[in-house]
């Protein structure tokens, strides 16, 4: 009996290893989008267009608790006419596996340009906002959002 | 797999050029496929791919859903309102299957 004991790992020790292996598992370092992945994803998506200063409002937590659901809210000032609204919007993030978070398609129809969803972050990192126009010119946001406990494990 | 159960809140009436805010809720685990469940087994990827909505059968707002949208997809938007109708909500998971919700909207 006492043998057996002595085999056993200790519970909080247990946890420990428990919790570093899923999380290098989870996110391998040389998987992570990276600014540089981000800055070639936002190449792609411009094709060299021009970057206008048209203003997002891009609200985000500063300190998110836990990674797995942090808000996201972004506006953009525009008309929403035909000749002049807001195209398509990109969220992208630079320290998750995929740069790409999500695209929002908008129409005229919706009268104004904004939406409110939850993202997940794996950890400390920038969140991009970019916006095409009608117009075919761009614009961006970024912020900082330091992660406590890491989500996309689900 | 949990149910999958899609809720959408719009307002039942609305003056003509207001811009009301849509909200709307799929409970979906939004299976990243990096994940491991308890015994170690990686869990599958299983998202909701896609989300498509229609006013009176026109399309009005698309979002395109990779891995890093959180579970339980919650989407907020405006719409300016022309006329009463029918809204159409679409999402699509991995592999194709669709969860559909509807909503009416009348003219105060």
């Amino acid at each position: 009996m006492v043998a057996q004991k002595m085999k056993l790992i200790p519970r909080r020790e247990a946890m420990c290893l428990l919790t570093s292996a899923m999380a290098s598992s989870l996110f391998p370092l040389e998987s992570l989008a990276g600014p540089d992945k981000v800055a070639s994803r936002i190449a792609d998506i411009t094709n060299g267009k021009q970057f206008s200063d048209i203003d997002i409002y891009l609200d985000m937590p500063e300190i998110a608790e836990n990674g797995n659901q942090v808000k996201i809210v972004f506006e953009i000032e525009s008309p929403m006419s035909e000749v002049e609204h807001v195209k398509t919007v990109y969220v992208l993030a630079d320290g998750n596996p995929e740069p790409d978070v999500a695209k929002f398609n908008f129409t005229p129809a919706m009268g104004a340009c904004g939406a409110t969803t939850r993202m997940r972050l794996s950890k400390t990192q920038n969140v991009i906002v970019l916006a095409e126009m009608a117009n075919g010119l761009f614009a961006k946001a970024d912020t900082k959002v330091k992660v406590t406990i890491g989500g996309c494990g689900g | 797999m949990a149910k999958v159960k899609a809720r959408v809140k719009v307002q039942k009436k609305a003056s003509v050029g207001e811009v009301i805010e849509i909200k709307t809720l799929i409970s979906h685990p939004m299976h990243s496929g990096r994940a491991v469940d308890a015994n170690g087994k990686t869990i599958p990827r299983n998202i909701i791919k896609s989300f498509t909505v229609k006013f009176n059968g026109e399309p009005v707002f698309n979002m395109d859903l990779k891995p890093s949208v959180a579970s339980n997809p919650f989407v907020v938007f405006p719409f300016r309102v022309k006329e009463a109708g029918t809204f159409d909500f679409i999402w699509v998971e991995d592999g194709g299957k669709e969860y559909t919700a509807s909503k009416n909207m009348r003219i105060a």
